[in-house]
Order: C-alpha cells, then sequence, then structure tokens
C-alpha cells in the first residue's frame, strides 16, 4: 500500500473545475515538486492534503485512511510569507510547537522540560544556520533566514508529510541555491515526504526525487474555466533531458496564455 | 518645485508647530486686554493674573468650607472614574474581541449584537443607567464603559482577523488547539493593538466622563466646570480644559511609550 493514494480526485467550485481526474501514488520519503501554471489547481491540491479544503470527488488517502479535515501536526506547512509568528524570537518560534503538544493548557514549558526542548531547538537552529541569529524578532531577518526558520518551525515537529507552498518564490536568485542545498539535506536527514509548489520549472527540474506538472489537457477557448487541470508529467528526477523540459514548458506556458486570454 | 515635495527642517518643523498656539495666545490675550481695558471686572476673557490666581485658589489653598484642595479632589475623583472604566471596558473588548475574531461560532452568535450596541448613543440611556444603578459612581463608570466598550470589542475582533491566515493555519499544524490558538497566537498580537485602541477611545471616554458629572455629581473635573459656569467663572473654567488636556496627552503618552516598551517587535515593524 503506498503512503499516499489519489484516486479519481475532482475539485470543482461552482462551474468552475480546478482538478479532474487526478490519480497518484506517492511513496514514504519521496520528494515531489508540483509544477505548472498559475490557476492549476497545484496550491488547491497543496491545500487538500493539508486538510484546507476538501476534493468535490474521489479519494484522498493517507496510509488507507481518509485525510483528517482539518490541519494538524503530521503535516507541516511552509508558506511564501507570513509562516513565523512576529511577537515570538527565533528560539521562541522553533519552541513553539513542542510547547503546545507537551502543554494543552498553559501552552508554555518550565524549568528541565524548558531546556530539554530548547537543546532540541538548538540543534534544529544549527541545522538550519540560525544559530547566530537566534534571538532576534523574526523581522530583523531577511526573507531567506525567515523562510529557513519557517522550515525548522516545522521539522521540529517530525511531520510526515511537509508541504511547502512556494516557498522560495519571494527569494533572490542566490539565495534559492542556497535554500535548495538546505532543504535537500534536511530531507535526506529526516526522510519526510515532502511536496513543494513551484513557478520555477528549472527548480523542479533538479530538486526533489518526482516532478509532477499540473495542466489542462483540454481547452474550450470561450470558457476556460470548463475544464480542469490534471497530471499530465509524472517523472522521477534524473531521467529528464533538455527536451523534455522544453515539452513541457512549451506547454504550461500555452495554458497559462489560455488562463490569462 | 511642488509644493508636496516642500519638507520643511527640524527647527522650521517645531516652530511651525509651535506657530498656531502662539498665534491663539496672542489673540487671546489681545482680545482679553481690550475688554480689560474698558471693565475690569469682565469675567468673559480673564487675563492671566485672575487665571492664575484662580489656579492657586483652587488648588493650593484649602477650600474654606470643606478644607480640601478642590481641583486636586476633583482629578482624583474623575482620574477613578476614567481609569475604571476605561479599563473594565478594554477588559471586556479584550474577551469579547478575541472569542468574536477567533470562533466562528461566537462570531455568528454574539457579532450582530456588538454592532447593535455599538450604534447605541450611549448619553441617549445615561438616564436608563441613573435610573437603575443611581446617581452614585456606578452610573457613571458605567456610561464610559457602555459608551467605549463595544467599539473596543469591534475594533480588537477586527485585528485578530487582520492577522495572516497562513499563521493560523501553521499553528494548527504545530498541533495547537482552540484555546492554545488564543492564547499563543491571538492574545499576544492583539495586546499592542488594544492598547492603541485604548488610546482612540480616550477622547470618548473624557466626553462620557464629564457628560456624567456635569450632570449628578458632587466632585470631578466636569462637575467643577459646569458648578461655576453659574457664575460665570472663566478664570476656573479656562485653567480646568487646559489642565484636562494635560491629563489626556500624558495618559496618551505614557499609552504610546508603554506599547513600545512592552511589545518591541510590534513597533519596530514586525506585523
Amino acid at each position: 500500500m503506498s503512503f499516499i493514494t489519489v484516486n479519481n480526485l475532482w475539485k470543482e467550485y461552482g462551474g468552475q473545475v480546478v482538478l479532474e481526474n487526478l490519480n497518484l501514488n506517492v511513496k514514504q520519503g519521496e520528494f515531489c515538486t508540483l509544477v505548472g501554471a498559475s490557476g492549476c489547481g497545484k496550491s488547491t491540491f497543496l491545500k487538500m492534503l493539508l486538510g484546507q479544503e476538501t476534493q468535490t470527488r474521489g479519494d484522498l488517502l493517507l496510509e488507507g485512511e481518509a485525510f483528517p479535515g482539518e490541519p494538524d501536526r503530521n503535516r507541516g506547512i511552509v508558506f511564501q510569507r507570513y509562516s513565523v509568528f512576529p511577537h515570538l524570537t527565533v528560539r521562541q518560534n522553533v519552541l513553539m510547537g513542542l510547547e503546545l503538544e507537551q502543554k494543552p493548557w498553559l501552552g508554555k514549558l518550565f524549568g528541565s522540560a524548558r531546556r530539554e526542548a530548547l537543546e532540541k531547538v538548538d540543534a534544529m537552529l544549527e541545522s538550519v544556520g540560525l544559530s547566530p541569529s537566534a534571538n532576534k524578532w523574526p523581522h530583523e531577518l531577511s526573507g531567506g533566514m525567515q523562510q529557513r526558520l519557517a522550515i525548522a518551525q516545522s521539522l521540529i515537529m517530525r511531520p510526515r508529510v511537509l508541504l511547502l507552498d512556494e516557498p522560495f518564490g519571494a527569494l533572490d536568485p542566490g539565495i534559492r541555491g542556497d535554500m535548495h542545498d538546505l532543504l535537500l539535506k534536511l530531507w535526506q536527514e529526516t526522510g519526510t515526504t515532502i511536496f513543494m509548489v513551484t513557478h520555477d520549472l528549472k527548480e523542479g527540474f533538479y530538486l526533489g526525487s518526482r516532478l509532477l506538472v499540473f495542466d489542462k489537457v483540454r481547452n474550450d477557448p470561450h470558457d476556460p474555466q470548463a475544464f480542469g487541470a490534471t497530471i499530465t508529467y509524472d517523472l522521477p528526477i534524473g531521467q529528464t533531458d533538455r527536451k523534455l523540459f522544453e515539452d513541457i514548458n512549451q506547454s504550461v506556458s500555452e495554458t497559462a496564455r489560455n488562463q490569462a486570454a | 518645485m511642488r509644493m508636496i515635495n516642500h519638507h520643511p527642517g527640524r527647527v522650521s518643523a517645531t516652530l511651525l508647530g509651535l506657530l498656531p498656539f502662539l498665534l491663539i495666545m496672542l489673540v487671546y490675550s489681545l482680545a482679553s486686554q481690550e475688554r480689560l481695558a474698558e471693565n475690569p471686572n469682565d469675567k468673559l476673557l480673564p487675563g492671566l493674573e485672575q487665571m492664575t490666581a484662580a489656579v492657586d485658589r483652587m488648588a493650593f489653598q484649602e477650600d474654606r468650607r470643606s478644607g480640601d484642595y478642590l481641583m486636586w479632589q476633583d482629578t482624583t475623583a474623575s482620574l477613578a472614574r476614567l481609569g475604571m472604566g476605561v479599563g473594565i471596558a478594554a477588559s471586556l473588548a479584550l474577551v469579547v474581541g478575541i472569542l468574536n475574531g477567533v470562533l466562528p461560532l461566537v462570531r455568528a452568535n454574539l457579532a450582530p449584537l456588538v454592532s447593535a450596541l455599538s450604534m447605541v448613543p450611549p448619553l441617549a440611556i445615561l438616564p436608563i443607567l441613573f435610573i437603575v444603578f443611581g446617581l452614585g459612581e456606578l452610573s457613571k463608570v458605567m456610561l464610559i464603559v457602555i459608551g467605549t466598550a463595544p467599539i473596543m470589542m469591534r475594533d480588537v475582533a477586527q485585528r485578530v482577523r487582520e492577522l495572516p491566515g497562513e499563521q493560523l493555519i501553521k499553528i494548527q499544524t504545530l498541533g495547537a488547539n482552540s484555546w492554545q490558538v488564543i492564547t499563543r497566537m491571538a492574545l499576544p498580537q492583539v495586546l499592542p493593538r488594544l492598547i492603541d485602541a485604548v488610546r482612540l477611545s480616550l477622547g470618548p471616554a473624557w466626553l462620557f466622563l464629564i457628560a456624567a458629572e456635569a450632570i449628578a455629581s458632587t466632585e470631578g473635573l466636569g462637575y467643577r466646570i459646569f458648578l461655576v459656569r453659574r457664575y460665570l467663572a472663566m478664570d476656573v473654567i479656562l485653567p480646568y480644559v487646559i489642565w484636562i488636556t494635560i491629563l489626556a496627552i500624558v495618559i496618551d503618552q505614557c499609552l504610546r511609550l508603554t506599547n513600545r516598551r512592552l511589545f518591541p517587535w510590534y513597533n519596530a515593524g514586525g506585523h
């Protein structure tokens, strides 16, 4: 049995079809990148994995069970922005999850329990390279450092699935490269299953273990909302070449133009 | 160069800011001098001498009848009512506002009521307060509470809802229950915003305080002003008004500094 099973999944908003007939099996520990034009349902699919949205039809299963209908501690998320808490320092931000888990009423740890938790926090900060900034406020950090913090905050919970919604979309290209290295390192260390939505096809082509392209197969020029997107390419990374990149790029761009028209 | 691109320097900005105050004082003293030259007993526009004499009498000499220093007595009475009223209103606003902001079920249940209450003109129900709570302290404090709490409740609820949706999702993925969402995410982030709301509510709070004191009281800044009005004692009224204004400014600035001190992340643009 696969870790995550998607069976004949549809998502519609009123008359607008966002996703149609999605089928997918993902093994534990895979790193899937989701690419495609805007409005092709990548983020919607991510939200369904998160529990923020539910499907209209079809099955979405985690180890054979339906996905819980609301976000929980087994599924971490990093958004493009606003993922960290501005009123907590870097260290407190990472500590938060441990405190919430251990103290349902107080939500705070004290004494030796806190010291123990802080050791874990500091180790996590070390591995994302934020140790020197441990006592800063988030607004004192650069965009890249804030995303490192958001990742650390999620990973300290050891989530079974880590969801990334265009996490590096707002970063400078150089910083983005550093973040890719960091993410790959953390993925290898933790073995977490990762889904990452990105706009950047190049990013999707070498980051992770599997590339999923969301695209529309059919397009009605008079009613762009009539048909939804589905997974048009499902490729293991490493078996990709220049030609394929051009093909996908062209198809995705065409869909984007149709959407905009 | 366009007007919109002319920026004053530091010194000239200060001078420009002072200018209207100086102008008002100048116009007043000229008018006052003119009237006093005609009639030295004129009460309408008292000069500096009469006003300092009045302040000396009210603030630094015992009242012949009661033996109290009236201005200080009035000040402490008024500030106690104001503090209690605004304090209760802010606490209510915090509780109701956060619940309304965080829990959709409570919002569906309470938000329409809060909106309706905030539209009731508080002075119109002052008679009801006097009838229900009597003419004592309680009715004055209640007027301030009723006058300022509903608007602060709405404000707090709005501030909670303005927190990015990403944060709400994030804290759930960290395992938070609803209580923890309130205590670890909404409450700490809304506190500095509550202080801002209180600063804005202080204007109306003073209005309700003085109105209530004017109608039924035996001490207080508003009571005194309305009492001496009978004798046309502008030499007392004007210093009292200036004193109230100074108090309001000091309270406002104290709140501003408290906010800066307690919530460094908020004022440094961290929200």
